[in-house]
Protein backbone atom coordinates (compact mmCIF):
# COMPACT_ATOMS: atom_id res chain seq x y z
CA UNK A 1 0.00 0.00 0.00
CA UNK A 2 2.75 2.51 0.92
CA UNK A 3 6.10 2.99 -1.37
CA UNK A 4 9.39 3.34 0.48
CA UNK A 5 9.25 7.08 0.89
CA UNK A 6 9.44 6.81 4.59
CA UNK A 7 8.24 7.23 7.07
CA UNK A 8 4.72 6.37 6.84
CA UNK A 9 2.77 8.45 8.84
CA UNK A 10 4.23 11.32 6.95
CA UNK A 11 2.54 9.94 4.06
CA UNK A 12 -0.98 9.56 5.90
CA UNK A 13 -0.84 12.98 7.36
CA UNK A 14 -0.12 13.93 3.86
CA UNK A 15 -2.92 11.87 2.36
CA UNK A 16 -5.29 13.90 5.10
CA UNK A 17 -3.99 17.32 4.42
CA UNK A 18 -4.68 16.41 0.71
CA UNK A 19 -8.35 15.56 1.53
CA UNK A 20 -8.49 18.72 3.68
CA UNK A 21 -6.92 20.99 0.35
CA UNK A 22 -9.21 19.16 -2.22
CA UNK A 23 -12.30 19.46 0.24
CA UNK A 24 -12.97 15.74 0.40
CA UNK A 25 -12.63 16.57 4.34
CA UNK A 26 -14.47 19.44 5.70
CA UNK A 27 -13.86 21.71 8.50
CA UNK A 28 -14.76 19.78 11.72
CA UNK A 29 -15.56 17.07 9.91
CA UNK A 30 -14.59 13.49 12.17
CA UNK A 31 -12.04 11.36 10.33
CA UNK A 32 -11.83 7.84 10.77
CA UNK A 33 -9.68 6.47 13.58
CA UNK A 34 -6.63 5.54 13.97
CA UNK A 35 -7.64 1.83 14.28
CA UNK A 36 -9.50 2.48 10.73
CA UNK A 37 -6.61 3.61 9.77
CA UNK A 38 -4.23 0.97 10.87
CA UNK A 39 -6.47 -2.00 9.59
CA UNK A 40 -6.88 -0.02 5.55
CA UNK A 41 -3.38 0.40 4.87
CA UNK A 42 -2.29 -2.85 7.48
CA UNK A 43 0.34 -0.59 9.47
CA UNK A 44 0.84 -0.41 13.38
CA UNK A 45 -1.91 1.49 15.08
CA UNK A 46 1.06 3.44 16.58
CA UNK A 47 1.92 4.63 13.65
CA UNK A 48 -0.77 5.87 12.27
CA UNK A 49 -1.12 7.19 15.71
CA UNK A 50 1.75 9.25 14.98
CA UNK A 51 0.25 10.73 11.92
CA UNK A 52 -2.38 11.26 13.53
CA UNK A 53 -0.60 13.86 16.36
CA UNK A 54 1.21 15.15 13.71
CA UNK A 55 -1.67 16.94 12.44
CA UNK A 56 -2.72 17.64 15.52
CA UNK A 57 0.59 19.37 16.66
CA UNK A 58 -0.17 21.13 13.24
CA UNK A 59 -3.40 22.65 14.27
CA UNK A 60 -5.14 20.54 10.90
CA UNK A 61 -7.08 18.60 13.47
CA UNK A 62 -8.73 18.90 16.85
CA UNK A 63 -9.25 15.67 19.28
CA UNK A 64 -12.23 15.45 21.04
CA UNK A 65 -12.23 13.34 24.34
CA UNK A 66 -13.85 9.85 23.54
CA UNK A 67 -15.50 11.05 20.79
CA UNK A 68 -12.12 11.50 18.26
CA UNK A 69 -10.77 13.57 15.81
CA UNK A 70 -12.04 16.41 13.66
CA UNK A 71 -10.84 18.23 10.89
CA UNK A 72 -9.98 21.77 12.15
CA UNK A 73 -12.58 24.94 10.83
CA UNK A 74 -9.10 27.15 9.97
CA UNK A 75 -7.34 23.80 8.42
CA UNK A 76 -8.35 24.74 4.76
CA UNK A 77 -6.48 27.97 4.97
CA UNK A 78 -4.09 27.04 7.38
CA UNK A 79 -2.47 24.61 4.35
CA UNK A 80 -3.46 26.70 1.59
CA UNK A 81 -1.44 29.64 2.97
CA UNK A 82 1.26 27.35 3.75
CA UNK A 83 1.37 25.82 0.12
CA UNK A 84 2.00 29.08 -0.55
CA UNK A 85 4.59 29.71 1.16
CA UNK A 86 6.62 27.06 -0.51
CA UNK A 87 5.40 27.09 -3.67
CA UNK A 88 8.02 29.21 -5.26
CA UNK A 89 10.73 26.93 -3.67
CA UNK A 90 9.22 23.68 -4.54
CA UNK A 91 7.23 23.90 -7.82
CA UNK A 92 8.61 27.29 -9.32
CA UNK A 93 12.38 26.83 -8.18
CA UNK A 94 13.06 23.20 -9.98
CA UNK A 95 10.99 24.62 -13.21
CA UNK A 96 13.04 27.29 -13.76
CA UNK A 97 16.60 24.87 -12.87
CA UNK A 98 14.99 23.03 -15.67
CA UNK A 99 14.23 25.28 -18.36
CA UNK A 100 17.97 26.34 -17.44
CA UNK A 101 19.42 22.41 -18.15
CA UNK A 102 17.22 22.40 -21.32
CA UNK A 103 17.53 25.60 -22.69
CA UNK A 104 14.48 27.01 -22.37
CA UNK A 105 14.89 31.25 -22.51
CA UNK A 106 12.64 32.45 -19.73
CA UNK A 107 10.91 34.78 -21.83
CA UNK A 108 8.81 31.69 -23.08
CA UNK A 109 8.06 30.44 -19.61
CA UNK A 110 6.32 33.72 -18.93
CA UNK A 111 4.86 33.48 -22.03
CA UNK A 112 3.42 30.67 -21.86
CA UNK A 113 2.10 31.48 -18.01
CA UNK A 114 0.60 34.57 -19.29
CA UNK A 115 -0.96 32.96 -22.06
CA UNK A 116 -2.65 30.24 -20.11
CA UNK A 117 -3.50 32.52 -17.44
CA UNK A 118 -5.38 34.67 -20.10
CA UNK A 119 -7.28 31.57 -20.73
CA UNK A 120 -8.19 30.45 -17.10
CA UNK B 1 3.99 -9.04 28.97
CA UNK B 2 7.44 -6.99 29.58
CA UNK B 3 10.56 -8.43 28.59
CA UNK B 4 14.06 -7.81 30.38
CA UNK B 5 16.95 -9.58 28.93
CA UNK B 6 20.20 -8.70 30.54
CA UNK B 7 23.38 -9.85 29.65
CA UNK B 8 21.55 -12.81 27.59
CA UNK B 9 24.36 -15.75 26.69
CA UNK B 10 23.27 -18.91 25.31
CA UNK B 11 25.80 -21.94 24.49
CA UNK B 12 25.37 -24.70 22.53
CA UNK B 13 28.15 -26.92 23.86
CA UNK B 14 31.11 -25.08 22.70
CA UNK B 15 29.33 -22.63 20.12
CA UNK B 16 28.28 -19.49 21.66
CA UNK B 17 24.67 -18.80 19.84
CA UNK B 18 23.66 -15.58 21.92
CA UNK B 19 26.32 -13.54 22.89
CA UNK B 20 25.81 -10.84 25.63
CA UNK B 21 22.34 -9.56 24.86
CA UNK B 22 20.45 -6.96 26.64
CA UNK B 23 17.35 -5.32 25.65
CA UNK B 24 13.77 -5.01 27.04
CA UNK B 25 10.36 -4.76 25.52
CA UNK B 26 7.21 -2.67 27.06
CA UNK B 27 3.97 -4.78 26.76
CA UNK B 28 1.60 -4.37 24.17
CA UNK B 29 3.42 -3.65 21.02
CA UNK B 30 4.82 -5.02 17.78
CA UNK B 31 8.13 -5.89 17.50
CA UNK B 32 10.10 -7.44 14.72
CA UNK B 33 13.04 -9.82 14.88
CA UNK B 34 15.30 -9.61 11.72
CA UNK B 35 18.30 -11.08 11.53
CA UNK B 36 19.82 -13.60 9.17
CA UNK B 37 19.82 -17.18 9.13
CA UNK B 38 22.07 -18.52 12.20
CA UNK B 39 21.89 -15.40 13.57
CA UNK B 40 19.98 -16.34 16.74
CA UNK B 41 16.86 -15.50 16.10
CA UNK B 42 15.39 -19.00 17.24
CA UNK B 43 17.49 -19.52 19.82
CA UNK B 44 16.38 -16.18 21.54
CA UNK B 45 12.44 -16.73 20.98
CA UNK B 46 12.94 -20.21 22.58
CA UNK B 47 14.75 -18.29 25.63
CA UNK B 48 12.13 -15.96 25.59
CA UNK B 49 9.31 -19.12 25.44
CA UNK B 50 11.05 -21.18 28.64
CA UNK B 51 12.13 -23.94 25.88
CA UNK B 52 15.52 -23.52 26.69
CA UNK B 53 17.62 -22.22 29.76
CA UNK B 54 19.73 -19.63 29.13
CA UNK B 55 23.64 -20.02 29.63
CA UNK B 56 24.47 -16.63 31.08
CA UNK B 57 22.85 -13.27 31.94
CA UNK B 58 18.96 -12.90 33.19
CA UNK B 59 15.58 -13.36 31.04
CA UNK B 60 12.53 -11.66 32.65
CA UNK B 61 8.86 -11.78 31.36
CA UNK B 62 6.71 -10.27 33.56
CA UNK B 63 9.25 -9.49 36.05
CA UNK B 64 9.73 -13.05 36.45
CA UNK B 65 12.03 -16.35 34.92
CA UNK B 66 10.47 -18.13 32.32
CA UNK B 67 12.65 -21.28 32.53
CA UNK B 68 10.49 -24.13 34.12
CA UNK B 69 8.12 -21.25 35.39
CA UNK B 70 4.77 -22.53 34.50
CA UNK B 71 3.41 -19.43 35.73
CA UNK B 72 5.01 -17.51 32.85
CA UNK B 73 5.17 -20.18 30.45
CA UNK B 74 1.48 -20.39 30.76
CA UNK B 75 1.34 -16.99 29.36
CA UNK B 76 3.54 -17.17 26.74
CA UNK B 77 3.12 -19.02 23.05
CA UNK B 78 6.10 -19.55 20.62
CA UNK B 79 4.75 -20.67 16.95
CA UNK B 80 7.82 -22.51 14.96
CA UNK B 81 8.43 -22.13 11.81
CA UNK B 82 6.47 -25.40 10.90
CA UNK B 83 3.16 -24.46 12.33
CA UNK B 84 1.69 -27.12 14.43
CA UNK B 85 4.24 -28.86 15.66
CA UNK B 86 2.43 -31.59 17.43
CA UNK B 87 1.73 -34.22 15.11
CA UNK B 88 -1.73 -34.79 16.65
CA UNK B 89 -4.10 -36.94 14.51
CA UNK B 90 -6.67 -33.87 13.51
CA UNK B 91 -7.22 -30.07 12.94
CA UNK B 92 -9.77 -30.28 15.76
CA UNK B 93 -7.11 -32.43 18.25
CA UNK B 94 -4.85 -29.85 18.10
CA UNK B 95 -7.46 -27.30 18.60
CA UNK B 96 -8.54 -28.86 21.36
CA UNK B 97 -4.94 -29.53 23.06
CA UNK B 98 -4.37 -25.78 22.46
CA UNK B 99 -7.40 -24.67 24.27
CA UNK B 100 -6.38 -27.08 27.06
CA UNK B 101 -3.08 -25.20 27.73
CA UNK B 102 -3.85 -21.48 26.73
CA UNK B 103 -5.86 -20.40 29.26
CA UNK B 104 -6.28 -16.79 27.39
CA UNK B 105 -8.15 -19.21 24.58
CA UNK B 106 -11.06 -17.84 22.60
CA UNK B 107 -12.54 -20.74 20.86
CA UNK B 108 -15.54 -18.82 18.85
CA UNK B 109 -12.54 -16.68 17.29
CA UNK B 110 -10.37 -20.24 16.82
CA UNK B 111 -13.23 -21.33 14.62
CA UNK B 112 -14.02 -18.09 12.97
CA UNK B 113 -9.71 -18.23 11.93
CA UNK B 114 -10.20 -22.16 11.01
CA UNK B 115 -12.58 -21.21 8.30
CA UNK B 116 -10.86 -17.87 7.13
CA UNK B 117 -7.82 -20.12 6.43
CA UNK B 118 -9.75 -22.85 4.63
CA UNK B 119 -9.09 -25.18 7.68
CA UNK B 120 -12.00 -27.77 8.39
CA UNK B 121 -11.68 -29.74 12.25
CA UNK B 122 -11.52 -33.32 10.88
CA UNK B 123 -8.94 -32.68 8.31
CA UNK B 124 -5.59 -34.76 9.11
CA UNK B 125 -2.84 -32.34 10.40
CA UNK B 126 -0.25 -34.55 9.17
CA UNK B 127 -1.37 -34.89 5.40
CA UNK B 128 -1.84 -30.58 5.40
CA UNK B 129 0.24 -28.75 3.23
CA UNK B 130 3.25 -26.97 4.70
CA UNK B 131 0.94 -23.89 3.89
CA UNK B 132 -1.98 -25.29 5.73
CA UNK B 133 -0.04 -26.69 8.72
CA UNK B 134 1.74 -23.14 8.98
CA UNK B 135 -2.15 -21.91 9.00
CA UNK B 136 -2.83 -24.06 11.77
CA UNK B 137 -0.07 -22.58 13.80
CA UNK B 138 -1.07 -19.14 13.04
CA UNK B 139 -4.82 -20.00 14.43
CA UNK B 140 -3.21 -21.23 17.52
CA UNK B 141 -1.07 -18.27 17.86
CA UNK B 142 -3.61 -15.88 17.52
CA UNK B 143 -6.51 -17.92 19.07
CA UNK B 144 -4.28 -18.59 22.39
CA UNK B 145 -4.30 -14.37 23.29
CA UNK B 146 -1.02 -14.99 24.72
CA UNK B 147 0.12 -11.69 26.79
CA UNK B 148 3.78 -12.38 25.01
CA UNK B 149 2.97 -14.13 21.18
CA UNK B 150 5.70 -15.17 19.13
CA UNK B 151 5.55 -16.15 15.86
CA UNK B 152 9.16 -17.58 14.23
CA UNK B 153 8.74 -17.55 10.76
CA UNK B 154 5.24 -19.48 11.40
CA UNK B 155 3.85 -17.84 7.97
CA UNK B 156 6.73 -18.86 5.52
CA UNK B 157 4.73 -21.73 4.08
CA UNK B 158 1.49 -20.29 2.97
CA UNK B 159 0.87 -18.22 0.24
CA UNK B 160 0.80 -14.46 -0.48
CA UNK B 161 -3.39 -14.67 -0.16
CA UNK B 162 -3.11 -16.26 3.10
CA UNK B 163 -0.48 -13.95 4.73
CA UNK B 164 -2.41 -10.84 4.24
CA UNK B 165 -5.46 -13.14 6.07
CA UNK B 166 -2.52 -13.38 8.63
CA UNK B 167 -1.29 -9.68 8.74
CA UNK B 168 -5.03 -8.47 8.54
CA UNK B 169 -6.23 -10.89 11.53
CA UNK B 170 -3.53 -10.07 13.75
CA UNK B 171 -4.15 -6.45 13.22
CA UNK B 172 -7.54 -6.49 14.44
CA UNK B 173 -6.95 -9.21 16.90
CA UNK B 174 -4.00 -6.94 18.63
CA UNK B 175 -6.20 -3.77 18.46
CA UNK B 176 -8.79 -5.27 20.25
CA UNK B 177 -6.76 -7.43 22.48
CA UNK B 178 -2.85 -5.68 22.81
CA UNK B 179 -0.66 -8.02 23.74
CA UNK B 180 3.20 -8.52 23.34
CA UNK B 181 3.90 -9.78 19.71
CA UNK B 182 7.04 -10.41 18.41
CA UNK B 183 7.52 -11.71 14.49
CA UNK B 184 10.49 -13.41 13.67
CA UNK B 185 10.49 -12.90 9.53
CA UNK B 186 12.73 -13.01 6.38
CA UNK B 187 9.73 -11.17 4.36
CA UNK B 188 10.44 -7.97 5.82
CA UNK B 189 8.91 -5.65 3.27
CA UNK B 190 5.28 -7.31 3.81
CA UNK B 191 5.50 -7.17 7.31
CA UNK B 192 8.01 -4.12 8.19
CA UNK B 193 4.61 -1.68 8.04
CA UNK B 194 2.87 -3.85 10.83
CA UNK B 195 5.87 -3.72 13.38
CA UNK B 196 6.25 -0.89 16.02
CA UNK B 197 9.68 -1.45 17.28
CA UNK B 198 12.49 -3.68 15.51
CA UNK B 199 15.29 -5.78 16.78
CA UNK B 200 17.82 -6.63 14.55
CA UNK B 201 20.45 -9.31 15.49
CA UNK B 202 23.59 -10.97 13.89
CA UNK B 203 26.10 -13.23 14.51
CA UNK B 204 24.33 -14.00 18.71
CA UNK B 205 24.30 -10.16 19.24
CA UNK B 206 21.88 -7.21 18.93
CA UNK B 207 23.10 -5.21 16.41
CA UNK B 208 20.11 -2.40 16.23
CA UNK B 209 16.75 -1.92 18.46
CA UNK B 210 14.60 0.93 17.03
CA UNK B 211 11.17 2.12 17.03
CA UNK B 212 10.62 1.04 13.05
CA UNK B 213 9.67 4.52 11.55
CA UNK B 214 12.41 6.06 13.54
CA UNK B 215 15.18 3.62 11.90
CA UNK B 216 13.16 4.15 8.60
CA UNK B 217 14.05 7.90 9.14
CA UNK B 218 17.36 7.65 9.66
CA UNK B 219 18.39 5.83 6.20
CA UNK B 220 19.43 7.91 3.70
CA UNK B 221 20.48 7.16 -0.11
CA UNK B 222 22.89 10.17 -1.08
CA UNK B 223 23.66 10.06 -5.02
CA UNK B 224 25.41 11.93 -7.22
CA UNK B 225 28.64 12.83 -8.75
CA UNK B 226 31.49 10.29 -6.51
CA UNK B 227 33.74 13.03 -5.28
CA UNK B 228 30.83 15.30 -3.96
CA UNK B 229 29.12 12.01 -2.34
CA UNK B 230 32.28 11.26 -0.68
CA UNK B 231 32.72 14.90 0.18
CA UNK B 232 29.28 15.00 1.88
CA UNK B 233 29.51 11.47 3.41
CA UNK B 234 32.48 11.73 5.39
CA UNK B 235 32.13 11.84 9.16
CA UNK B 236 28.59 9.73 8.74
CA UNK B 237 28.10 6.10 8.94
CA UNK B 238 28.24 4.72 5.54
CA UNK B 239 26.43 1.32 5.06
CA UNK B 240 27.03 0.93 1.13
CA UNK B 241 28.23 2.44 -1.56
CA UNK B 242 27.10 1.77 -5.15
CA UNK B 243 29.15 3.21 -8.09
CA UNK B 244 27.51 3.62 -12.24
CA UNK B 245 30.21 5.16 -13.64
CA UNK B 246 30.78 8.42 -12.29
CA UNK B 247 28.04 8.38 -10.27
CA UNK B 248 27.76 6.80 -6.61
CA UNK B 249 25.14 5.97 -4.30
CA UNK B 250 26.26 5.82 -0.59
CA UNK B 251 23.54 4.73 2.27
CA UNK B 252 24.36 6.69 5.10
CA UNK B 253 22.23 5.80 8.42
CA UNK B 254 21.90 9.14 11.14
CA UNK B 255 19.76 11.71 11.47
CA UNK B 256 20.62 14.60 8.75
CA UNK B 257 19.35 17.67 9.99
CA UNK B 258 17.67 20.12 7.95
CA UNK B 259 21.01 22.26 7.12
CA UNK B 260 22.79 19.49 6.08
CA UNK B 261 19.79 17.97 3.76
CA UNK B 262 20.32 21.74 2.31
CA UNK B 263 23.70 21.68 2.19
CA UNK B 264 23.16 17.88 0.10
CA UNK B 265 20.48 19.68 -2.32
CA UNK B 266 22.67 22.62 -2.88
CA UNK B 267 25.82 20.30 -4.06
CA UNK B 268 23.16 18.48 -6.56
CA UNK B 269 22.97 15.28 -4.46
CA UNK B 270 20.11 13.31 -4.25
CA UNK B 271 18.31 12.34 -1.34
CA UNK B 272 16.20 9.23 -1.10
CA UNK B 273 14.67 6.81 1.30
CA UNK B 274 15.92 3.38 2.24
CA UNK B 275 13.96 0.55 1.91
CA UNK B 276 13.43 -1.31 5.71
CA UNK B 277 14.78 -4.64 3.57
CA UNK B 278 17.59 -2.67 2.61
CA UNK B 279 18.74 -1.29 5.60
CA UNK B 280 18.85 -4.99 7.43
CA UNK B 281 20.47 -6.10 4.54
CA UNK B 282 23.09 -3.80 4.99
CA UNK B 283 23.47 -3.53 8.38
CA UNK B 284 24.04 -7.32 8.61
CA UNK B 285 26.03 -7.62 5.73
CA UNK B 286 28.22 -10.56 5.44
CA UNK B 287 31.81 -8.64 5.41
CA UNK B 288 34.39 -11.10 6.14
CA UNK B 289 35.37 -11.59 9.79
CA UNK B 290 36.08 -7.95 10.87
CA UNK B 291 31.96 -7.31 11.06
CA UNK B 292 31.39 -7.10 15.36
CA UNK B 293 27.78 -6.80 16.04
CA UNK B 294 27.39 -3.29 17.25
CA UNK B 295 25.19 0.04 17.48
CA UNK B 296 24.76 1.19 14.14
CA UNK B 297 26.88 4.35 15.21
CA UNK B 298 29.76 1.80 15.35
CA UNK B 299 28.98 0.01 12.36
CA UNK B 300 32.14 -0.25 10.30
CA UNK B 301 31.68 1.04 6.88
CA UNK B 302 33.40 -1.91 5.74
CA UNK B 303 34.11 -2.65 1.62
CA UNK B 304 32.52 0.75 1.23
CA UNK B 305 35.02 2.90 -1.04
CA UNK B 306 33.71 6.08 0.12
CA UNK B 307 35.38 5.32 3.78
CA UNK B 308 38.66 5.95 1.92
CA UNK B 309 38.94 9.08 0.54
CA UNK B 310 40.64 8.02 -2.91
CA UNK B 311 39.08 10.65 -5.47
CA UNK B 312 37.37 9.45 -8.35
CA UNK B 313 39.73 8.44 -10.69
CA UNK B 314 38.31 5.96 -12.43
Amino acid sequence: MFDDRSPIYRQIADRIKADVLSGVLKGDEQVMSTNQYAAFYRINPATAAKAFQQLVDEGVLYKKRGIGMFVSPAAPEVLRAQRRESFFTDVVDPMVAEARAIGIPLGDIVRRITETGGHG
Amino acid sequence: MKIEVNGLRVDYHDVRAIDGMTFSLDAGKIYGLLGRNGSGKTTLLSVLAGFRRESGGTVRVGGRPVFENPEVTREVCLIGDAGETIDIDKVEDAIYFAEWLRPHWDAAYAEELLDRFGLERKMSVKALSKGKRSALGVVVGLAGRSPLTMFDESYLGMDAPSRYVFYDALLADFMEHPRTVILSTHLIEEVGSLLEEVMIIDRGGLVLHEESQTMLSRGTSVTGPADRVEAFTGGLTVLNTRRLGSTASATVYGDLDDARRRQAREAGLELGPIAMQDLFAYLTEPAGDAAPAGPPADVPAEGTPSATPSGDAR
